[in-house]
């Protein structure tokens, strides 16, 4: 693993810089200082009590072992963690201002680069808001279409969740099995519309094509190769010997902890807390079909795992119930006010033509109005906060990013353990860079 | 749904009169406005009260408004949620524009820590008693507070994008 020390000598006229560029703020703490300073001070005060030698070590922002960007500098006791603080914001992009700045259709595009590792599940959580700000009712079949590419996509996040783990615990083989069908999941979506991963996926009211029966064959062909290979993932790992030792009372936290962190999603389920938002609020008709929330018990590395893989059969579930139950219908509500009409219309009539150039120019009514909409995202709660003012853009757009709130628990979940196991609770906690940073 | 929002605002009411007003319906959400001197006590209320049981803070966000009075340039939103009946609730607190400043809630939700520094970073909002506040996703170095509207995304000389050739005001309304 490489790593890199970090020499901490700082001179007095940089102690002195600091000391004045932190005046302005009202509340003076040591918090507020660089962490390097702060621990360069502990470690000689540990060095006068009791003659340890504590170490600094930089932890990132760019290492292989962290998926993405994320530093963390460390106070290390040898090699367990005795501290740390994490600096975020390496990828941070202003989506909130730019999405104050685009009309709607364009916002999807913004919505992807969060989570990227499911990001269809971003979009349908952006169109729902919408719908839901612009009273738009969505048939029955968009709702189900919507529940399939859903599940599709948590399925998705959570392969790569959960075999990147086996990675960081030294174990490629599951790995390079199960991401074949992640291959064939980014394939499906391509059938549905054209991207792999950045999906930009549907519109307002629904979908931008009726699905082909090219995706409805995928999708059958990955249910029935799919439970096979998941189900022997789980047998290499789950009562794996030295994966249990290395994740088991690994990160753990309690419920109490985690609820008042702002945990939602499998981090929280694996706690023992039930919370689901498909079940609390159903959304695009969730209530249609049946399913577990599967829980853990001590919320440590282990936990997550087990709830993550649980997710995936529960998700299998839900995509083969909504095949079955789907009803007839079009792929798309009937508003051409915000939805585009076939683009053969708009050279031959002239309301098609109307609509159209409309909605390009982002000249569709909006009402004035505020919306929260939370989905079940791969990893918790992703709610939409959207204050609209009756203009072709948002007033305020707010993403509430499940990584990034409870990324902050990280460095008291790993405080007293072995830098190996921050590497693993890291990637279990499935911290997507893109969607802490946003 | 056993917590009727008549029952939230009662409550409030009850507890702490006018500190507490304009409750509305928006969509599914019921939300109501705090003074923003009180927003601790209220929310202390809201998640201690054996019936309200508000166990969950969701969101913290902050929105910028221009052009409304001094008093009310910058808003604070919080969402908060029972788990055990399952109710939301949006919280505002509208701040001063010259010296935007509201307690913090850190001590109530350790999950506040992270977003009020997120709203301090992009808003300039100053989040009293908070144990670390300082920037969080900008860099240290920065001087502005990018999420207010006078911050510019783009150049302001472009024409191309000018609203008056498309029948509207150049305030979009």
């Amino acid at each position: 693993m490489a790593e890199e020390l970090i020499k901490t000598t700082v001179s007095s006229e940089e102690q002195q810089i600091i000391a004045n560029s932190t005046e302005i703020i009202p509340i003076m703490s040591d918090l507020l200082l660089p962490p390097e300073l702060r621990y360069a001070d502990i470690i000689k005060q540990r060095q006068n009590e009791d003659g340890s030698e504590l170490s600094i070590l930089n932890l990132g922002p760019t290492h292989p072992a962290t998926h993405g960007i994320f530093q963390n500098i460390l106070l290390m006791d040898g090699e367990r963690i005795v501290e740390g603080e994490g600096t975020v914001g390496y990828i941070h992009r202003a989506f909130e201002k730019i999405a104050e700045n685009r009309p709607f259709y364009q916002i999807t595009p913004l919505t992807d680069r969060m989570n990227y590792c499911s990001s269809p599940i971003n979009n349908m959580g952006w169109w729902m808001t919408l719908e839901k700000a612009l009273n738009i009712e969505v048939p029955k079949r968009v709702q189900y279409l919507r529940v399939i590419i859903m599940e599709l996509a948590r399925i998705a996040d959570h392969i790569i969740c959960n075999s990147v783990l086996g990675v960081d615990t030294g174990a490629l083989t599951g790995f390079l099995y199960v991401f074949q069908f992640r291959e064939k999941i980014y394939e499906i979506y391509e059938e549905i519309c054209g991207a792999r991963l950045t999906t930009n996926m549907g519109r307002i009211g629904g979908f931008e094509r009726e699905w082909s029966p090219a995706a409805f064959r995928k999708i059958n062909e990955f249910l029935e190769e799919f439970p096979p290979v998941w189900e022997q993932f789980e047998k290499l790992l789950t009562r794996n010997r030295i994966f249990m030792d290395r994740t088991i009372n690994v990160g753990p936290i309690s419920a109490e902890r985690a609820m008042s962190y702002g945990f939602t999603g499998p981090n929280l389920r694996a706690t023992g807390v039930d919370y689901d938002i498909r079940v609390m609020q159903p959304y695009s008709s969730y209530e249609d079909f049946e399913f577990n929330v599967p829980v853990g018990k001590s919320g440590d590395t282990y936990d997550r795992f087990c709830v993550r893989n649980a997710e995936v059969w529960e998700s299998i579930s839900i995509i083969k119930q909504a095949l079955a139950k789907m009803p007839e219908g079009p792929y798309h509500a009937d508003v051409p006010d915000y939805y585009l009409p076939p683009k053969e219309d708009v050279y031959t009539t002239m309301e098609a033509l109307i609509y159209h150039f409309k909605i390009v120019m982002g000249e569709i009514p909006v009402p004035v109005t505020e919306v929260y909409h939370p989905v079940e995202g791969g990893n918790g709660e992703l709610g939409f906060y959207l204050i609209t003012d009756g203009s072709r853009t948002p007033y305020r757009l707010h993403f509430r990013r499940p990584c990034f709130i409870y990324y902050q628990a990280f460095n008291e979940m790993v405080k007293g353990q072995m830098l190996s196991d921050a590497i693993a609770t890291l990637s279990s906690l499935n911290v997507i860079a893109g969607e802490l940073d946003a | 749904m056993a917590l009727e929002t008549s029952d939230i605002q009662n409550k409030l009411v009850d507890n702490f009169e006018l500190i507490v007003r304009d409750f509305s319906q928006q969509h599914d959400i019921f939300s109501f406005e705090v003074d923003s001197t009180s927003i601790l006590e209220v929310m202390q209320f809201l998640r201690d009260d054996k019936t309200l049981r508000f166990n969950f803070l969701t969101d913290v966000c902050g929105i910028h408004y221009p052009d409304a009075e001094a008093d009310r340039q910058f808003a604070v939103v919080y969402h908060m949620h029972n788990w055990v009946d399952n109710v939301r609730i949006r919280i505002k607190c509208f701040l001063n524009g010259e010296n935007p400043e509201i307690d913090s809630v850190t001590s109530l939700f350790l999950g506040a820590n992270w977003q009020e520094r997120e709203t301090y970073d992009f808003f300039g909002i100053i989040f009293k008693g908070h144990p670390q506040l300082k920037r969080i996703l900008n860099m240290d170095e920065m001087v502005s507070f990018p999420m207010r509207k006078e911050f510019p995304l783009e150049d302001g000389g472009r024409t191309d994008k000018d609203d008056r050739f498309f029948g509207r005001t150049t305030d979009n309304c």
